[in-house]
């Protein structure tokens, strides 16, 4: 599958993958809009983490040994069999935080509204990922993996 | 001989539908028999107490799409019990009195819920346990032809905790009674059980602890209050015994297959007698932090015991990393994570901790040997994996252990080795 590669040597930490990730997922798909109307009810699934000039952008890494697949009690965590990614069906999440407990890498978050998980869901319909559609210095790629 | 299969699964929850598709990761066509006692398509058991609540629908119960069995190349028999094993035959015999054959069996029993022997009265009508989707209709059956406003959950813990909330939902007046000094002493500290306690009585539960039940009054063969060992009588129209569930190892009994408080098995899920399986509730496996066998009847265990079992049946070469005790559960609206040790067990233990009461905010980190042995969190869980992953990683983290307790704490303050490897992708598995 193809997946997100991050190169923190290049992160500059200017957050925006953060800005597209917010504005992908917004209902208007404006910047302004999405950001003044609607930034309370999206938990991008990106975050840049910042430590003195270090920084890296890190989304879910749809992990091939997904634990949080595993963790999931209602089956809501699942593997999109067309692309690889790791997707929550928020239909079917209870909200119950298992996979919060069990990600290493701390990529799934509470939803805006606290009842269902939140996390990256690889852009599924589009070529390129917005995050790394939009890096400025190429610290995030998509490379083909087997 | 009715039949005889490549792969027999005693089970149909967790363990054994992670122990199908670990088969299937390695053998795609090798025929798998799947056979459970309860009717129904496999279902997302800790789901039954939010059914009850009428968080879930019925048709959210699957823990798999309804295609599932078939899709997997599974052949379901569904409402079928096991009596017993026969390890020597390689076959297991059915309620029915057929047998059926297997090259490999993997049992997957799960946990049979406890009603104490020495409480009398249990045997009266609206008494409960609640580990099943039946008890969860029965349950909701009784409540509406009785017209139940008041209730009993004796027992704590995780299953009587969600059991009190699905109660509250239906507008119930319910009751706790625990043994232990607090509720939810098993998984969580001191400080932690009294926030989730407090938030529980700002609800109207009434929290009696530090004692139990000693009989069930009941009038005309139905419960009417619950009489505890202080000498408290407690009116109600329903008593839920959520006291814990034990190994069912029943249907193994009397065989060569060994059993201490479960069905002991190895890192490779394998009983002590050759082509026989255990996982999941039933299993008896090595625990991560101290190493010895033990039963640990969490969710995450099960699927990892019943993934490394299923690959192992077939073939392949699979091993169990060791079990931590993990809870993640919500009260009321407070959602809590505790993973590992989350008590100092002696001197040598130090922790870290940062409480605020009135946001019902906590955090505590229990270190050992420069290691983190176990967490909690209460109020705020965010990014709560990555110390889970530190404690599955057994990482020295005497070089950032101050930041640890930080809010602010993240992957970037992580040693660069770990972290290239967490964010890789690849599993992160220790």
């Amino acid at each position: 599958m193809k997946r997100i590669i991050i190169h923190e040597e290049y992160c500059i930490g200017c957050g925006l993958c953060e800005v597209h990730c917010i504005v992908k997922h917004s209902r208007t798909g404006k910047i302004i809009r999405a950001f003044k109307e609607e930034r309370d009810q999206i938990v991008p699934g990106v975050q840049v983490e910042r430590d003195g000039y270090e920084s890296f952008a890190l989304q879910c890494r749809h992990c091939d040994d997904a634990v949080c697949i595993e963790a999931c009690m209602t089956g809501a965590m699942h593997r999109d069999p067309e692309t690889g990614a790791v997707l929550c069906d928020t239909d079917r999440c209870v909200g119950c935080w298992m996979c919060i407990m069990v990600c290493p890498a701390g990529a799934i978050q509470q939803g805006a509204d606290g009842t269902v998980a939140s996390k990256c869901d690889a852009c599924t319909d589009e070529e390129i990922p917005v995050c790394v559609a939009n890096c400025p210095n190429e610290a995030l790629v998509l490379e083909d993996e087997e | 001989m009715k039949s005889k299969s490549k792969y027999l699964i005693i089970g149909n929850s967790v363990a054994a539908v992670a122990a199908v598709s670990g088969i299937r990761q390695i053998d795609e066509s090798g025929e798998i028999t799947l056979v459970s006692r309860e009717p129904h398509h496999t279902y997302s058991r800790p789901l039954i107490t939010y059914l009850l609540g009428g968080k879930v629908t019925e048709e959210q119960m699957a823990y798999r799409p309804a295609d599932w069995y078939e899709k997997s190349n599974v052949n379901a028999l569904l409402g079928t019990e096991i009596t017993r094993v026969n390890p020597d035959e390689h076959t297991v015999e059915t309620a029915d009195g057929e047998t059926l054959g297997y090259e490999k069996l993997l049992i997957a029993t799960g946990g049979t819920p406890i009603v104490p022997g020495n409480v009398a009265g249990t045997d009266a009508a609206g008494v409960f346990t609640f580990t099943t989707w039946d008890d969860a209709k029965a349950i909701e059956a009784y409540i509406a032809e009785h017209g139940v406003e008041s209730a009993v959950v004796v027992g704590g813990g995780l299953i009587g905790l969600k059991s009190v909330e699905a109660l509250i939902e239906l507008g119930i007046q319910t009751t706790v009674v625990e043994l232990a000094e607090t509720m939810l002493s098993a998984s969580f500290d001191r400080t932690a059980s009294e926030l989730a306690q407090r938030r529980l009585a700002e609800e109207g539960v009434q929290v009696r602890t530090s004692t139990t039940t000693e009989e069930i009054l009941a009038q005309e063969g139905r419960v009417v209050a619950a009489k505890l060992t202080d000498g408290e009588t407690i009116p109600c129209g329903l008593v839920i015994f959520a006291i814990g569930v034990l190994p069912a190892t029943e249907i193994v009994e009397g065989t060569d297959i060994e059993i201490d408080r479960g069905i002991v098995v190895d890192d490779r899920m394998r009983t002590s007698v050759e082509d026989v399986y255990a996982a999941g509730d039933v299993a008896q496996a090595r625990e991560l932090i101290c190493g010895e066998k033990r039963c640990i009847a969490i969710f995450p265990n099960a699927f990892r015991q019943g993934d490394v079992a299923g690959r192992n049946m077939a073939g392949g070469d699979a091993s169990f990393e060791g079990g931590l005790v993990m809870n993640s559960v919500t009260v009321v609206d407070v959602p809590t994570i505790s993973v590992g040790v989350t008590e100092p067990l002696d001197d040598s233990y130090e922790t870290m901790v940062q409480l605020d009461e009135d946001a019902y905010t906590y955090r505590k980190i229990v270190l050992h040997d420069g290691r983190i042995v176990g967490a909690v969190f209460v109020g705020d869980i965010e990014r709560a994996g990555i110390i889970t992953g530190l404690i599955r990683e057994g990482l020295d983290v005497s070089n950032f252990r101050d930041m640890l307790i930080s809010r602010d704490f993240g992957l970037i303050q992580l040693p660069t080795e770990y972290r290239r490897r967490v964010i890789s992708g690849t599993g992160t598995r220790a």
